[in-house]
């Protein structure tokens, strides 16, 4: 029987997701109203449940796509893969005023550049701090620091060894989650509360991961906003890591 | 047809990552280049070109809409199937380096947000120093 239903689930994998995430957001955006009195956003909660159950079925299975490595639940991988993310996240520029992207284009492009600059500085600072000197290395965990997969695509383009390129997924892997929880606490200070801010914040943060996480929890008007430049961030990465910045960094090892 | 909704926001994502794909393999990387965003910008760009050719109609919009509507359960779904035990376990330096960047990129976003973000609408008043 049980053989039967465990089949059912495989077969309907999607369909037991939808159910699942449902369950989990009613109860995520019952405990912000009833504990947080709102002031913690149901979405933040839900979001914050779902790290949890990816860490906790992660070291039950040893698996790398949380809990989607449970064969009863790789719906809940299908439902927040590429596939459906980059489909959900397109619908929410529907309704966006064309004006307020125009007008703040040239801010975008500045906080690219910026982002870049310093995630890739922080990475490389904090490699040359744990004894790394080989540039080889040195850039792909900068790379790291910038996204998840930006530290693999220049590793891989600069010949680094698996581990380092293992290092370089798992501090991206470490940024894309601090955004996530870190966002809906310091958005109010940051002044993170209209579209031209967060599109300044998409561009610096990159992650794109992280990004529409961390504005979900926020305020959701805010998405599509910091999803547009937060999209040229990895490409942008991936062009400029192997490279100028390979180049700057051999440049600065040298002397 | 609500469908018509959901095709046109196909259409547009898939010609999006297309053109992504191609400008990052012009470039000569194995990442597309905006993709997403190139898809937000077709879907804009073709919904306001078919409303002022009254091709669009109001009933397509919920075709789009629900799926723009779902984001935050699909973004909880992507949450829990993350490697997060990954990043847990990578290492010191994996920590230190994923800690300062996302230090340095929040410091940075506030410096640029006091400077250029406050209102999309005075920007003009707030180019000095």
């Amino acid at each position: 029987m049980s053989a039967a239903l465990l089949d059912l689930a495989q077969k309907y994998a999607l369909v037991v997701a939808f159910a699942l995430v449902g369950l989990v957001m009613l109860v995520s955006y019952q405990a912000s109203r009833l504990f947080t009195r709102g002031r913690v956003h149901g979405s933040a909660i839900a979001i914050f449940m779902g790290l949890v159950a990816a860490v906790a079925i992660g070291y039950l299975t040893g698996g790398k796509k949380g809990v989607a490595d449970l064969p009863l639940l790789v719906g809940v991988g299908t439902m927040g893969g590429a596939m459906f993310r980059d489909f959900a996240i397109v619908a929410t520029a529907y309704g966006v005023r064309i004006r307020d992207l125009r007008d703040s284009g040239i801010h975008g492009i500045v906080s690219l550049c910026a982002g870049l600059l310093v995630a890739f500085a922080a990475g490389i600072a904090v490699a040359w701090v744990f004894g790394v000197r080989d540039p080889v290395e040195l850039t792909t965990l900068g790379a790291g620091a910038a996204t998840y997969i930006v530290g693999p695509v220049t590793g891989a383009a600069l010949g680094a060894s698996s581990e380092v390129v293992a290092l370089s997924i798992a501090a991206g892997l470490v940024k894309a989650i601090l955004v996530m929880l870190a966002t809906p606490a310091l958005a109010r200070p940051i002044g993170l509360d209209n579209p031209r801010a967060a599109m300044i914040y998409g561009g610096v943060m990159g992650t794109n991961s992280g990004v529409i996480a961390g504005l979900a929890a926020t305020d959701p008007k805010l998405v599509p906003y910091g999803a547009m430049t937060a999209t040229f961030y990895t490409g942008l990465g991936c062009l400029i890591g192997p490279s100028l910045v390979f180049a700057f960094v051999r440049f600065l090892v040298s002397t | 047809m609500v469908f018509y909704g959901t095709a046109l926001l196909a259409g547009c994502l898939f010609a999006g990552l297309a053109l992504g794909q191609l400008i990052g393999s012009s470039l000569g990387i194995q990442s597309d280049i905006g993709g997403v965003g190139i898809a937000m910008l077709l879907l804009i760009g073709s919904t306001s070109w078919l409303t002022r050719r009254g091709a669009w109609s109001p009933s397509f919009a919920p075709g789009v809409q629900y799926w723009g509507d779902i984001y935050i359960p699909i973004v909880v779904a992507m949450a829990a199937s993350q490697n997060v035990r990954g990043a847990l376990t990578g290492g010191s330096l994996a920590f230190a380096a994923g800690v300062a960047s996302v230090a340095l990129a929040f410091a940075t976003v506030a410096l640029l947000i006091r400077r250029f973000g406050r209102s999309p609408a005075a920007h003009d008043a707030q180019v000095s120093p």
